[in-house]
């Protein structure tokens, strides 16, 4: 189990320092697909490179630690401070970028030894490096190839296979197939999850496609400027959302065979800056009361196993009804629309 | 009937590399299309990347001659044959968004001198009347002249700043306005906001939009029409609801079972697959 203890990321800019993530307290549970989603700059990149480890000047861990809940060779816990040492071997990466992520002048093979582990035994290593990509639905002449000369979809697959090649406990994944087209998306993140059947690993993924998220992931995090707004089995937050920025996500894009008309988030998110006192999602809120301006919600367990930080997570269920039960695209005029997402706040 | 665009067996072939190893790519093969209608339309162009959608909509907005073949747009002659409008003439009837509003304003410019710019060079306006213009077409995006005016894009969000660019499109009043990949680079959040836009431009202002992406739910959300491409080829072309709700060709059944839906998961129908009480095939 990965305990991340009151996690606070910092950032060191020329206007002074402000909190990216602040406060989270989570559990997340072994072998499991967990998926974190928000909008842009809710702190859910930083979160993974706390998590990861990666923490260097603009920045920081002002207070808290994570507890990867594994020992590392010399038998002691790892912890935040001793993460990097486990990087590819107990804890791996998948960025989204493949082509900035792979060394342009170096063949993939080389690559894939390129660090002390395999020192002396890189004969060896490449042979099964060969088979393993061949599992992964790669031709293994494959690594003998420069980067530019695979397509993006055989890039991705390339890094899912460097992330797993030595089974790691955790994997994080940031937008994993964000520059990829869906088809080639669909088999990435199968791919994704047969390995995670088989290897067992914890895996966190980062995506903005709610889609994405139901289809592959077991439990899910919310994040709202900065802070964890809920946290639940994506089967029960999918149906029945505690809190309304989960709800207003799910909802503000369309699906086909849908008619009803959508209108996005009215809005943007607050700026890091300058947060709004109390709730930071109240400006944006349909269910947001005097009480949500003045005091913040904290995040707590409203039903077994179903965090959420809201005051009326009970009136959720009723606002989701009013949602699905609006009008047609047809049958609206879309100005009125268009006056509905501009909505003053 | 206005014909707001035809192309009649247009290619489009591109050379790669130097010449002794350069290849042949294909990027438009044979591409028959022809929009007619008397209300405005909005056209979606949908297709997976390298399947030719970026090179049809270069063609239409003459930043790429096609190989062969003959294109139309809204009445005037792109390529083949006829006589062919002059630049300023031709971007009064057709407009340009591009996906990265960033990398389409520079940096080192104000948004509203660019707006300016195209009412007085496309539009033919006077200064007074250019003023007017940019404030009416900033409006229509829901803006204002005075948040913008003296601004560099460094000071908008995507979002804002995709709208100035769909503003700046709208100021010579063009019958057809490109749009290519325009929601991709902004928030899952936001997006409604431009899409909409869209909509209800088409009524405002009597423009008809050719809407490129990758996206089928927001291409479902909005278009009349939509076009599937596959191989530089249009392999699917009607009704947006029709083709979406009952696809013919198979390439777009793929794209819509790719689409990560939020009703069924991939891996309950792949598990049915293989207990043999479901046809999906696992790709």
């Amino acid at each position: 189990m990965i305990r991340l203890e009151n996690i606070v990321a910092t950032y060191t800019t020329h206007r002074g320092q402000v909190h990216a993530v602040e406060g989270v307290n989570l559990e997340i549970p072994d072998s499991t697909i967990v998926g974190i989603a928000g909008e842009s700059g809710c702190g859910k990149s930083t979160l993974m490179k706390v998590l990861y480890g990666d923490i260097g000047f603009p920045l920081s861990l002002s207070s808290g630690k994570v507890d990867y809940g594994f020992v590392n060779d010399r038998g002691e816990p790892v912890t935040t401070e001793n993460i990097r040492d486990e990087w590819f071997r107990r804890i791996s990466y998948i960025p989204q970028s493949s082509m900035s992520s792979l060394n342009p002048v170096m063949r993939i093979r080389d690559q894939f030894v390129d660090f002390p582990a395999t020192a002396g035994r890189k004969k060896e290593v490449l042979a099964q490096v060969r088979s393993f990509v061949q599992k992964l639905g790669l031709p293994p002449q494959a690594i003998d190839a420069y980067p530019h000369q695979l397509s993006g979809g055989m890039r991705q697959r390339i890094m899912v296979a460097m992330a797993t090649f030595f089974q790691p406990e955790v994997i994080l994944a940031d937008e994993p197939t964000t520059a990829l087209d869906v088809v080639v998306q669909k088999s990435i993140l199968l791919l994704l999850l047969d390995l995670q059947k088989e290897m067992g690993n914890t895996i966190l993924l980062v995506s903005h496609d709610m889609g994405v998220h139901y289809q592959i992931t077991r439990k899910m995090l919310i994040m709202y400027a900065a802070k964890v707004v809920e946290y639940a089995d994506t089967d029960d937050l999918f149906q029945q959302p505690l809190h309304p920025y989960t709800l207003m996500l799910i909802h503000s894009l369309p699906t086909i065979g849908d008619d009803r008309a959508r209108h996005g988030l009215p809005g943007s998110p607050p700026s890091l800056w300058e947060m709004p006192q109390g709730c930071r999602f109240a400006p944006r809120c349909p269910l947001a009361t005097a009480r949500c301006r003045r005091e913040e919600p904290p995040l707590k367990e409203h039903v077994r196993g179903r965090f959420s930080a809201c005051h009326y997570a009970n009136s959720v269920p009723e606002l989701k009804k009013t949602l699905e039960a609006g009008p047609k695209l047809s049958e609206i005029n879309v100005m009125e629309l268009m006056a509905e997402a501009e909505r003053d706040i | 009937m206005k014909t707001i665009l035809k192309t009649e067996n247009l290619n489009k072939t591109y050379h790669l590399g130097s010449f002794p190893r350069s290849i042949k790519v294909q990027a438009l093969n044979d591409v028959n299309l022809s929009i007619e209608s008397e209300q405005p339309v909005i056209i979606s162009l949908v297709g997976e990347s390298g399947s030719g959608k970026t090179t049809l909509a270069k063609v239409i907005l003459r930043l790429v001659q096609p190989s062969s073949g003959a294109v139309t747009v809204a009445g005037h002659v792109v390529a083949g044959k006829g006589v062919r409008p002059s630049q300023t003439e031709f971007l009064r009837t057709v407009q340009p968004i591009f996906q990265n509003p960033f990398e389409a304003f520079s940096q080192y410019r104000t948004v509203d001198a660019y707006l300016l710019e195209t009412a007085v060079r496309v539009g033919g306006m006077a200064k007074d009347a250019a003023v007017q213009a940019v404030e009416e077409a900033l409006s229509a995006v829901g803006m204002e002249y005075k948040d913008v005016r003296g601004k560099y894009p460094n000071q908008f969000s995507g979002g804002e700043l995709q709208r100035a660019s769909i503003a700046r499109a709208l100021i010579p009043r063009p019958q057809l306005i490109v749009a290519d990949e325009p929601v991709s680079m902004i928030d899952a959040s936001r997006r409604m906001i431009i899409i909409n836009l869209f909509l209800a431009l088409k009524q405002e202002f009597q423009t008809s939009f050719l809407y490129i992406t990758h996206d089928l739910a927001t291409a479902y959300y909005i278009s009349d029409y939509i076009a599937v491409m596959h191989k530089g080829r249009i392999v699917e072309f009607g009704d947006a609801k029709q083709v979406l709700s009952r696809p013919q060709h198979e390439y777009t059944q793929l794209l819509l079972d790719s689409i990560p839906r939020l009703d069924v998961r991939w891996v309950d129908l792949r598990n049915a697959a293989q207990n043999g009480k479901a046809k999906y095939v696992a790709r």
